[in-house]
């Protein structure tokens, strides 16, 4: 669908090529995704950024190729050079486990509750290496302490519901390095977590990337989460990446308003205190039936009804001194990256302290 | 139910002593789990009260210990353990060490309970303690028989169904065909063909067999549909498990605890349709007996011969009830949402 492609230098180890995957339903065809294309380079850390419904999780899973029956697909997905769409089940069993393995949202939902976490590492690893249970064990218990499970050789022998959310999710990514992956998909791996670990198991993804030398997509909606370990970002909007880039010039010179609308979203601790919050008004969408012009347009300030509603913008090359590494999908990508708009959204909250000034103001000039 | 709690460190011993007769107070605390997590983890005994992310009877493999210890801590449950236990061995060693076999003519023809025949003896002579004690343990065996036989089937059309979408349609609607047939007519005519042949317990179990299954069938298939939508069964696809790999070491495990619950009921139940059948004439054939052939022939004389028909009665109720409170229990001890069991 689109003509350029999200290049990244190197020889890849995940290439998507105008993937689409369209969903029946009794109400009509949702367009989940629509046309994505995407490249990630070995050991590349590349974040996915998107609300829900933005089709970050069904790219992931169209990947993985663990899609409902019902999806239809088109394009391509090549990881490591095998296509993924189309392919035998059985093609597909010797891949995923071994060269692409993935970290799921919910770590207490994710691990089978009647077996041992050793065991359930220990099964990974057999899935796809010629080895015996107690090598598998032992390698799972070296596993456990790679992911910073303190005890790793007891609490190998616990089970599930013995472990707190953040361990479980240390053990799910136990599980996804096992077999020394060329690429870990991780999709919200922290949403489901306490704030007060989602650090840690940042910290333990990196240590498994270090281990393992794979490459990383990191699907999430927290941009905090990006910003410390990704290399690359792609923001997603209603089914099509609408910008990408390395990850300062994303931060620093955001071309595309729904991006800048997502970072102005975000309360920033390296900004001036007193700045407020600027949310996107509205909400995405909907997916069902074709879409016509530029999907973020009735949420956009900058629409022009004009040149917005009419046509669908492409992933362009953007902002100043990018050699065709930045791209932004919009008509005036130039115009928001050089920061020449001033403010895009409004900021909605209203200082406390002015409105008790202007209250007690008010009673002192009162009747 | 009295609720009280007490520390969770008795847990261990309380588990035990609900055998030797702990004040129901003090054992119903134990039970109410009301920490979030006891001091040591997966420990015996110690109660874990689990979230309904593990859904149906999740504990069992491994966590086996968990749930013995949820187990014994309900009375009835035990109780009906120990009865069913009693009866099984009781009736295995009467047929070796019992002065009369069942089979034998004692030569007091139809007398009163007395200290050489405890349960009297019928018309021709035979011993009644014998004969009960033997009509126990075929019933015995016989729904045991049932059971494995409607658990494996049950279980392995249930999961199929569950599992491949395709098969399900097929399969069900055969599964409704079985459920549809009248289970009674259907006993009395292949019950007819099989009562010439010797060692016909064994038939009889097939046909009931043959008809039980579709309840565990219909059961292991509603939970599968359930099992796998779940994470873990995604997560395992996603590590390259094959789909006899999910469904035999992710699935089945984490549905155990229905199937277990529901074999306990059908061995109660084929105890049941056995009787009905030996009732009728048309189960088990003499010389052989079963608690249903012995009912039936005392009924005539349940008046004047009260015990005839009075002993077998007993043992038959007895031994259902015994089975159907393990059920109960079992069934409490499985289910992951309880964390409060009934004493």
């Amino acid at each position: 669908m689109t003509g350029l492609s999200v290049q990244s230098p190197g020889a890849s180890v995940l290439e998507i090529e105008g993937l689409s995957v369209d969903f029946p339903t009794a109400e009509g065809v949702v367009h989940a995704v629509r046309g994505v294309d995407l490249r990630l380079a070995p050991r590349e850390v590349l974040g996915v950024v998107g609300e829900s419904g933005s089709g970050k999780s069904v790219t992931a899973l169209a990947t993985m190729g663990l899609l409902p029956r019902n999806a239809k697909t088109q394009g391509s997905i090549r990881v490591k050079g095998t296509e993924v769409l189309g392919a035998k089940e059985k093609a597909l069993m010797g891949l995923r486990g071994r060269t692409i393995s993935m970290v799921f949202q919910d770590p207490m939902t994710s691990l089978n509750p009647v077996y041992s976490v050793g065991w359930q590492i220990a099964e990974a690893l057999q899935a796809h290496q010629d080895i015996d249970k107690e090598e598998a064990m032992r390698r799972a218990v070296d596993l456990l302490t790679v992911v910073g499970i303190p005890n790793p050789k007891e609490r190998a022998k616990d089970y599930p519901h013995a472990f707190s959310g953040g361990m479980r999710q240390r053990v799910v990514i136990a599980i996804a390095m096992a077999n020394d992956p060329e690429i870990i998909l991780a999709d919200e791996p922290t949403t489901a977590l306490d704030v007060t670990v989602q650090a840690q198991i940042l910290e333990a993804l990196k240590r498994a990337l270090t281990e393992t030398h794979s490459a990383l997509v990191l699907i999430t909606h927290d941009l905090g989460v990006i910003a410390g370990l990704a290399d690359r970002v792609v923001v997603m909007y209603a089914g099509r990446a609408v910008e990408t880039g390395p990850v300062d010039e994303i931060f620093y010179r955001p071309a595309m308003p729904y991006t800048v609308g997502l970072l102005g979203s975000l309360p920033r601790l390296d900004r001036d205190g007193t700045e407020r919050l600027r949310p996107i008004p509205g909400s995405p969408p909907s997916l069902l039936g074709e879409l016509r012009g530029c999907p973020f347009a009735p949420r956009c300030p900058m629409r022009v009804p004009e040149v917005c509603d009419v046509e669908e913008p492409a992933l362009q090359p953007a902002g100043p001194q990018t050699g065709g590494v930045h791209l932004a999908a919009c008509h005036f990508a130039d115009k928001v990256a050089a920061g020449t708009t001033g403010p895009i959204f409004a900021a909605t909250a209203v200082d406390l302290t002015d409105r008790v000034a202007a209250a007690e103001g008010e009673l002192r000039t009162g009747p | 139910m009295t609720d009280a709690f007490v520390p969770q460190t008795g847990a261990d011993e309380g588990a035990r002593a609900e055998l030797t007769e702990l004040p129901e107070v003090a054992v119903t605390g134990l039970t109410a789990g009301s920490q979030p997590f006891p001091a040591e983890h997966a420990r015996p005994g110690a109660e874990l009260p689990v979230g309904d992310e593990h859904g149906m009877g999740g504990e069992v493999k491994g966590q086996f210990r968990i749930v013995a210890g949820r187990f014994f801590r309900q009375r009835l449950a035990v109780t009906g353990l120990v009865v069913f236990a009693l009866l099984g061995v009781a009736a295995v060693v009467t047929g070796h060490v019992w002065h009369y076999t069942y089979s034998q003519i004692t030569g007091q023809y139809a007398i009163g309970p007395t200290g050489q025949h405890p349960f009297g003896t019928d018309d021709i002579g035979h011993d009644l303690f014998a004969q009960v004690m033997r009509g126990v343990e075929k019933d015995i065996q016989v729904a045991l028989m049932v059971a494995l036989i409607a658990m494996a089937i049950g279980t392995t059309v249930g999961a199929l169904a569950g599992f491949y979408r395709y098969l399900d349609n097929i399969l069900m609607r055969f599964v409704d065909l079985v459920l549809s047939v009248p289970i009674l007519a259907v006993l009395v005519v292949l019950g007819h063909l099989v009562s010439k042949q010797a060692g016909n317990w064994f038939w009889v179990a097939i046909i009931i067999g043959g008809l039980a299954w579709t309840y565990v069938a219909r059961l292991v298939r509603a939970d599968s549909l359930s099992l796998r939508e779940r994470d873990f069964v995604e997560a395992a696809r996603a590590l390259g498990a094959t789909n006899r790999r999910i469904i035999l070491r992710h699935m089945l495990p984490n549905a155990i605890g229905p199937i277990i619950v529901n074999g306990t009921i059908t061995v109660a139940t084929s105890i049941i349709l056995e009787s009905t059948l030996s009732y009728l004439g048309l189960g088990i054939q003499p010389p052989e007996v079963s608690l249903g052939t012995l009912i039936a022939a005392g009924q005539d004389t349940a008046t004047t011969q009260w015990w005839l028909f009075v002993f077998p009665a007993i043992f038959l109720v007895t031994l259902i009830l015994s089975i159907f409170l393990v059920g109960d229990g079992l069934r409490e001890a499985l289910d992951p949402k309880k964390t409060r069991v009934r004493a």
